[in-house]
C-alpha cells in the first residue's frame, strides 16, 4: 500500500477536512443533530485511514497507544467531573450545571459543551484503541 | 464534611465510579487494587449512613440529579428496602477486596490487572445504581453498566471456556436487559413517566384505559429481570459464567449481581404494581412459585450431580434463588422477610463457599470434586469454613440459612400452604446431599499425591473467609440486622397495597 501514490495523496488531501469536520460535528450538536459522539467517531476515522494507508507503526507515532489509552477514562472523567463544582461548593446537586454561568441557559449549554467535550474524546480513543487491539492481532 | 452530608445518596456511587475512571489510569496492579480497596472500604460507611438516617427518620431520602425536580429528572430514591441491599452490595465488596489482591495477581495477567479492578469498580457501582435510583430508565442503565463490566469480568477467565461463558451470559443478559427496557417503555407509553413513585400512582387510572400494555409490560419485565437474577428455567448462563470466572470475580457476583436484580424484581412488583393493582389480580404467584420450586428441585439435583465444585455451587445458586422468589410469589410479611432475609444471607454464604473454592483453587490449581480429595487435611481452616456455610445452605439451626427458611416456612403457613413448609424441608435435604458429598470427599478420602505441599492460603484470602464463615452463624443467632429490619420492609412494601 505504501507503493501506491493515489492513495497516499488522495488521503493526504482528506485528512485535514476530516479532521476540521469533526469539531463542525461536534459544536453544532449544541444546535442540531451532531454531538460528541459523531464527531469523535469522525476524528477516530481520519486516524485509522492514515494507519490503513501510512501503516499501523505511521499510525501509532502520531497517536501513541499508551496516550489513547489513558484518553479513554479521561473523557469520562471530564463527563463525570463536570457535574462536581455545583455540589461541592455547595450550590446544588450533583450535575447541575447551573454554576457554569449567570442565567440558566448559557450555564447549561457551557454545561453540555463540557460533557461533549467528554464524550468526544472517549468516542474518539475508544474507537482507535479497539481498531489497535484488532490491528495487532497476527503480528506479533 | 457536613456539607457533604445530603449527598450521600450520590455518594454511594460517585466513590466507586471515580475509583473506576482512577484505576483506568494506571498501569499497575497494585495501585489499581489500592484505589479499589479504598472505594470499596468507603462505600459501607455510605449506606450504614444512609440505613441509620432512614431507620432515625422513617422517611426515605430523595436526591434529585442536577436539581431537575422529581417526576421530570431522574431521582434517587434512597427507603429501608434499598438501603438494606446497599448494605448488604458493599459489604460483600469491602470483604472481597482483601481476598482480591493475590487472586487476582495469580490468574489475571499484570497487565489486565488494573482493567480488571475498573470493570470490578464499575460493576460495584453500576449494581449500587440498580438499587440507588428511583426511575425505571436509570435502572436499565446501570443494569447495563454493571453487566457490560459483570461480561468482561467472567471473560478474564484463565480457562478458554471464560470467552465462551461471557458471550453466553452477554446474549442472555442482552436479552434479558432488552426485555426489562421494553416493559419500561410500554410503561412509558401508557403514563408517560420513568419514576417508580409517580408510576405507580399512574398505572393504576391507566390501567382502566390500557390494560393490556400494562400487563404485557409486567411480563416483559420479569421476564427481563428472571434472566438476570437466573430464575429457572432462565438460568442457563449462570453456571458457566461462575465456574469459568476468575474466583474473586465468582465470589463477588455470587453475592452481588443476582441480589440487584431481586431487588429490581421486589421495587416493580411491590413499590410500583402492587400499589396500583390488587396483586393477587395478577398472574404472579402462581408463575413464581411453580418456577421457584423447580429452580429448589430441578437446580439441586443438578448440583449433586456436578463433577465441578464452582458448578455445583453455581447450581446451588439457582435453588437458592429459588427460595428468594418462593418468598416473593408468596407476597405476605413473612414470605416476603424471608424473602429479603435470604438474599442478605445466601450472599454471605454464597460468597464464604466461593472464597472457599477460591482459596483451594489458589494452592491446588484444581476444581473438580474428585481431584479435591483430601482436603479437609491439607487446608483444615478453609474446609472448616465451607462446611460452616454449607451447613447454612443446608439451614441447619444456629446458621444463617435456618432463619431465612424459618421466614419462608411462617410465610407459606400465613397463606395456609402448609405442603409448602413439607417441600421447602425436602429441598434443604437435597443440599445436605450436595454439601455432604463435599464433605465426604473433602475429610474421609485419603489426600491424593497432586496435594502433597499444599497448605492454608495467604491471611489476606484467610480473614475475609472466616469473617463471613462467622458471619454465617452470628447471622443464625442475631437476627436484628436481618430478620428485624427484613420485616420492617416487608411491613413497608405491603402496606403500600391496594386491596
Amino acid at each position: 500500500m505504501k507503493l501506491d501514490l493515489i492513495l497516499r495523496v488522495g488521503a493526504k488531501l482528506m485528512l485535514p477536512f476530516i479532521l476540521i469536520f469533526a469539531p463542525y460535528v461536534h459544536f453544532h450538536g449544541d444546535y442540531g443533530p451532531g454531538g460528541g459522539f459523531q464527531a469523535g467517531v469522525i476524528i477516530a476515522a481520519a486516524f485509522i485511514l492514515y494507519a490503513i494507508i501510512f501503516g499501523l507503526d505511521a499510525a501509532r507515532h502520531i497517536a501513541p497507544q499508551g496516550l489513547v489509552e489513558r484518553l479513554v477514562p479521561l473523557g469520562v472523567l471530564i463527563y463525570a467531573a463536570a457535574g462536581l463544582p455545583a455540589m461541592l461548593t455547595g450550590q446544588g446537586r450533583y450535575l447541575d450545571y447551573g454554576i457554569f454561568g449567570h442565567d440558566f441557559l448559557h450555564a447549561h449549554e457551557w454545561g453540555i459543551l463540557i460533557v461533549e467535550t467528554g464524550v468526544i474524546t472517549t468516542v474518539a480513543s475508544t474507537m482507535l484503541a479497539i481498531f489497535y487491539a484488532f490491528a495487532d492481532r497476527g503480528r506479533q | 464534611m457536613t456539607g457533604l452530608d445530603e449527598h450521600l445518596p450520590i455518594l454511594q456511587i460517585l466513590v466507586p465510579l471515580f475509583g473506576a475512571i482512577l484505576t483506568a489510569f494506571t498501569r499497575s496492579g497494585v495501585l489499581a487494587w489500592t484505589i479499589a480497596a479504598i472505594a470499596s472500604a468507603i462505600a459501607p460507611f455510605i449506606s450504614a449512613g444512609l440505613l441509620m438516617r432512614i431507620t432515625e427518620t422513617g422517611k426515605p431520602i430523595s436526591y434529585v440529579m442536577g436539581s431537575w425536580a422529581a417526576p421530570w429528572g431522574i431521582e434517587y430514591r434512597v427507603d429501608l428496602l434499598n438501603a438494606f441491599v446497599l448494605l448488604l452490595i458493599s459489604l460483600i465488596g469491602l470483604v472481597s477486596i482483601p481476598y482480591a489482591r493475590k487472586s487476582v495477581a495469580t490468574e489475571i495477567d499484570s497487565h489486565k490487572q488494573p482493567w480488571f479492578y475498573t470493570m470490578y469498580l464499575l460493576c460495584l457501582s453500576g449494581l449500587l445504581g440498580i438499587v440507588i435510583t428511583g426511575d425505571a430508565f436509570n435502572a436499565f442503565v446501570f443494569l447495563e453498566i454493571s453487566s457490560l463490566a459483570t461480561y468482561t469480568l467472567i471473560g478474564l477467565g484463565r480457562h478458554r471456556r471464560a470467552l465462551l461463558s461471557a458471550y453466553q451470559y452477554l446474549i442472555m443478559g442482552t436479552i434479558g436487559a432488552t426485555f426489562y427496557i421494553v416493559g419500561v417503555g410500554l410503561l412509558y407509553l401508557v403514563t408517560g413517566t420513568l419514576n417508580f413513585v409517580d408510576l405507580a400512582a399512574r398505572i393504576g387510572p391507566a390501567m382502566q384505559e390500557y390494560p393490556r400494555p400494562i400487563l404485557a409490560a409486567l411480563a416483559f419485565m420479569t421476564v427481563g429481570i428472571s434472566l438476570k437474577l437466573a430464575l429457572f428455567p432462565l438460568h442457563v448462563w449462570l453456571p458457566n459464567a461462575y465456574a469459568y470466572a476468575p474466583s474473586f470475580a465468582t465470589a463477588f457476583l455470587a453475592g452481588t449481581a443476582t441480589k440487584a436484580a431481586i431487588y429490581l424484581l421486589i421495587r416493580i412488583y411491590f413499590s410500583v404494581f402492587a400499589v396500583a393493582i390488587p396483586f393477587r389480580q395478577l398472574p404472579v404467584t402462581e408463575i413464581v412459585l411453580v418456577l421457584s420450586l423447580a429452580a429448589m428441585f430441578i437446580a439441586s439435583f443438578a448440583a449433586i450431580f456436578e463433577q465441578n465444585a464452582k458448578r455445583m455451587l453455581a447450581y446451588s445458586s439457582v435453588a437458592q434463588i429459588g427460595y428468594i422468589t418462593l418468598g416473593i410469589a408468596l407476597a405476605n410479611k413473612m414470605g416476603l422477610a424471608g424473602s429479603l432475609v435470604h438474599v442478605f444471607n445466601h450472599a454471605i454464604m454464597k460468597t464464604a463457599l466461593f472464597f472457599a473454592l477460591g482459596a483451594m483453587a489458589y494452592r491446588t490449581g484444581v476444581l473438580s470434586l474428585p481431584s479435591l480429595s483430601g482436603i479437609g487435611r491439607k487446608m483444615p481452616v478453609t474446609t472448616a469454613a465451607f462446611v460452616v456455610a454449607g451447613l447454612g445452605l443446608i439451614g441447619v439451626p444456629g446458621t444463617a440459612g435456618f432463619i431465612s427458611k424459618w421466614y419462608l416456612a411462617l410465610g407459606a403457613i400465613e397463606h395456609g400452604w402448609t405442603w409448602l413448609v413439607f417441600l421447602i424441608v425436602l429441598s434443604s435435604l437435597l443440599a445436605v446431599i450436595y454439601v455432604g458429598r463435599f464433605v465426604e470427599i473433602a475429610y474421609f478420602r485419603e489426600p491424593s499425591a497432586d496435594l502433597a505441599g499444599v497448605r492454608e492460603p495467604p491471611p489476606t484470602m484467610l480473614l475475609p473467609l472466616l469473617a463471613l464463615a462467622f458471619t454465617t452463624v452470628y447471622l443464625g443467632f442475631d437476627t436484628r440486622l436481618t430478620g428485624g429490619i427484613a420485616t420492617r420492609i416487608a411491613e413497608f412494601l405491603l402496606g403500600g397495597f391496594t386491596s
